[in-house]
């Protein structure tokens, strides 16, 4: 059977399960287009390839499913480079593809030619480039296994135009063979003996769960995990959601700005069993000063993570989890004593507070509270990056995995609103946030326009501060107040709103916060809800950036 | 300390780019890199000598494998090994030193390839210390160029990496 190139790229992209992608079109991926044209597949026409690309990582983290995105060549595949480093540190699966110039003017500096995966190489786990319509099945399917499996990860594929105009016989590709990419799923039997006789003999064990216990959907078997050895947990940023906030034993977020409890419990403690999880420098702090009395067990798919940051006592490697269940085979039920009772006390005496007193203006953590409330801590939570996303994880008790999608890793304003489309094209039954600043939300503001188009009612909560918050908090703290071009003004938006056709909403005043969430979910268009919100409130507690987790300002 | 590795690579366009790009955005030094088709055409050899504590030898060993290109990486530096770099020298030398310069070929078991009236192309394998010693010593007799290549190492008897 003859088929052009970018009918074999469809025929694999329907034959790996995809039902969406997101993209933009130009010269260099005409080919493809045209292909698609005849195609069930659903294509959403972002604004921008940024925003094609965040909504594809939106929504693969929404759904659990790889995000997939088109760009054309030079502008249109760099346009790809923020979202690409964004799902590399998040480790989000995800395959971008590019059009790229004809094979026979590769490297003459043509017309809208960037050296894509060269640029792209060290942000994405593996690039391809497509020099033969005959290899593209074998790429595409190799692409999607490569992003999927182990620590997923973003994988793109540049297409030179002539090889998806290229008509070939098309013969379906065998099995997928990488001899270099076998990652470990069970963990060493040895190594998991080992840690279990340290779980058993810990007397003051601490859970810190990352967003690998959520890429793994290993969820179930931390909470048995938790409960059968009545371990408190504290999650990471990207953990948010891996472990129900409500449950007795969440100590929430831990880090910079986590809670003091999360913090003091993982400097007290003498085990810290890590899954999932880095050892982010937001998490650590001053990395000697991090669970320096404890025995440290990691579990991670990465190799390369174990050992990385900190030293480690008991490494195993492999699926999450896969090895949670091995452990629980391993481990008898522990009872709670004196070091769960500190923990409790610990909770109890300093839970996460704002100042509700001066009632004049709205204060911001009180918006992703009632968000929360109304809509009962079912939604899904997207953020954009800086004091917005430390509230939004603070104040909203996220309860199941995939509730939460926010740039953690690379820290990309902007990210918030295509990623929460992408959210809600993926789950277009629930409710969707995103929660934002009014600096962040003007980076993608364009996406409106997309949200709009597909009718997807995504709300998104500008916490209008009248400041890029996040760095004028570092400015107060320690610049001496010197507020060096961080405030910034920002257009109407209600009026803004009304002109694509979504609609606006003002809240100026605290009384005003829940009657306006709730007009927003019932909204069936796309609703900006302009909050004006205490200019000058900052994120707290805090951790001075390199000071030891347990010394925390508030 | 120096660790020489082996690593096996598939033979594809852009692996040495991979190599060399991981290796300095994690800031390692790389001392020597040399690489090279195996007996089985889609495989690369590389031999790599890195400079550094065994801790960040571990991350350099663990991010390599991460690429999905590195087929295998063996740490040789313990194994007793053969091991060899390969320098080509051209040196100025006068009809007066020409007898002095043969000489010290012969000593360091080295070969000329290439004999002109004002210069020779002397080639030299073996280690990088003999290498060194025969550079220093022809230097007095004007080294007008000289290339050399990275080491390649390969473990004694029949084990392989």
């Amino acid at each position: 059977m003859k088929l052009s190139g970018a009918q074999i790229l469809i025929k694999s992209l329907i034959e790996e399960g995809v039902d969406t992608i997101f993209g933009y079109p130009g010269g260099a991926v005409l080919p493809i287009y045209d292909a698609l044209y005849d195609s069930d597949l659903r294509h959403i026409l972002t604004r921008h390839e940024q925003g094609a690309i965040h909504a594809a990582d939106g929504y693969a983290r929404a759904t659990g499913r790889p995000g997939v995105c088109i760009a054309t060549s030079g502008p249109g595949a760099t346009n790809l480079v923020t979202g690409l480093a964004n799902a590399y540190m998040d480790s989000v699966p995800l395959v971008a593809f590019t059009g790229q110039v004809v094979r026979s003017m590769l490297g003459r500096d043509a017309f809208q030619e960037a050296d894509i995966t060269g640029i792209t190489q060290p942000i994405t786990k593996h690039n391809y480039l497509v020099k033969d319509a005959a290899d593209m099945a074998e790429i595409v399917h190799k692409a999607f296994h490569i992003a999927t499996t182990g620590r997923p990860g973003p994988v793109l594929v540049d297409i030179p135009k002539d090889v998806s105009a290229e008509e070939v016989d098309y013969t379906k590709p065998g099995p997928i063979s990488l001899r270099g990419y076998k990652p470990t799923v069970k963990g060493n039997i040895a190594a998991v003996n080992r840690a279990a006789k340290a779980i058993m003999q810990s007397e003051r064990p601490v859970i810190y769960a990352g967003g690998g216990v959520i890429n793994a959907s290993a969820s179930e078997e931390l909470k048995k995990l938790a409960e059968l050895i009545v371990a408190p947990v504290t999650t990471t940023l990207m953990g948010l959601g891996a472990f129900p906030e409500d449950h007795p034993l969440s100590l929430g977020m831990l880090g910079m700005h986590g809670t003091k409890a999360a913090n003091y419990a993982v400097c007290d403690c003498d085990l810290l069993i890590a899954i999932g999880a880095r050892f982010d420098d937001r998490v650590t702090g001053k990395v000697e000063s991090f669970a320096p009395e404890a025995k440290i067990i990691h579990i991670d798919v990465d190799p390369a993570e174990i050992g990385k940051n900190v030293r480690v006592d008991f490494p195993i490697v492999g699926d999450v989890k896969v090895v949670l269940n091995q452990l629980l085979e391993r481990l008898e039920k522990k009872l709670p004593g004196a070091w769960q009772d500190k923990v409790k006390q610990w909770k109890k005496e300093y839970p996460l507070r704002y100042d509700l007193k001066d009632g004049k203006a709205i204060k911001p953590q009180h918006v992703a509270k009632k968000i929360h409330e109304v809509t009962e801590g079912k939604a899904i939570i997207a953020t954009e990056v800086g004091q917005n996303q430390m509230w939004a994880a603070q104040f909203y008790t996220y309860t199941r995995p995939r509730s939460f999608i926010s740039s953690g890793g690379l820290g990309t304003m902007g990210y918030g609103f295509p990623a929460a489309i992408g959210a809600q094209v993926g789950c277009p039954n629930d409710i969707v946030f995103d929660i934002a600043g009014d600096g962040s939300i003007q980076m993608n503001i364009q996406e409106l326009a997309t949200a709009v188009y597909y009718e997807l009612p995504v709300n998104v909560a500008i916490l209008n501060n009248g400041y890029l918050g996040m760095v004028r908090q570092w400015q107060e703290l320690f610049y001496n107040r010197r507020y060096s071009h961080t405030p910034i003004t920002a257009p109407d938006f209600v009026k803004l709103a009304e002109a694509y056709d979504a609609e606006g909403y003002r809240a100026e005043k605290p009384e005003d916060v829940e009657p306006v969430l709730k007009q927003a979910i019932e909204s069936s268009k796309p609703v900006l809800i302009d909050f004006i919100v205490e200019p000058e409130e900052n994120v707290m507690p805090m951790v001075p950036p390199g000071g030891e987790i347990k010394n925390m300002l508030d | 300390m120096l660790h020489t590795l082996a690593v096996l690579v598939e033979n594809s366009p852009g692996v040495l780019a991979r190599v060399a790009g991981l290796f300095s955005r994690r800031g390692f030094n790389i001392e020597s890199l040399a690489v090279g088709k195996t007996d089985d055409p889609t495989v690369s050899r590389m031999t790599i000598v890195v400079d550094c504590d065994s801790r960040t030898l571990e991350q350099v060993t663990k991010q390599l494998h991460k690429l999905i290109d590195v087929i295998k990486i063996s740490d040789i530096t313990q194994d007793a090994h053969v091991e060899r770099e390969l320098v080509l020298i051209k040196v100025h030398a006068e009809r007066a030193h020409r007898i002095e310069v043969m000489q010290i070929v012969e000593i360091f078991r080295a070969r000329v390839v290439d004999y002109s009236p004002k210069s020779l192309i002397i080639e030299a394998t073996g280690s990088a210390e003999k290498l060194n010693a025969l550079i220093d010593t022809l230097r007095p007799y004007v080294i007008s160029e000289l290339v050399r290549t990275g080491k390649v190492a390969i473990i004694r008897g029949s084990k392989k990496i």
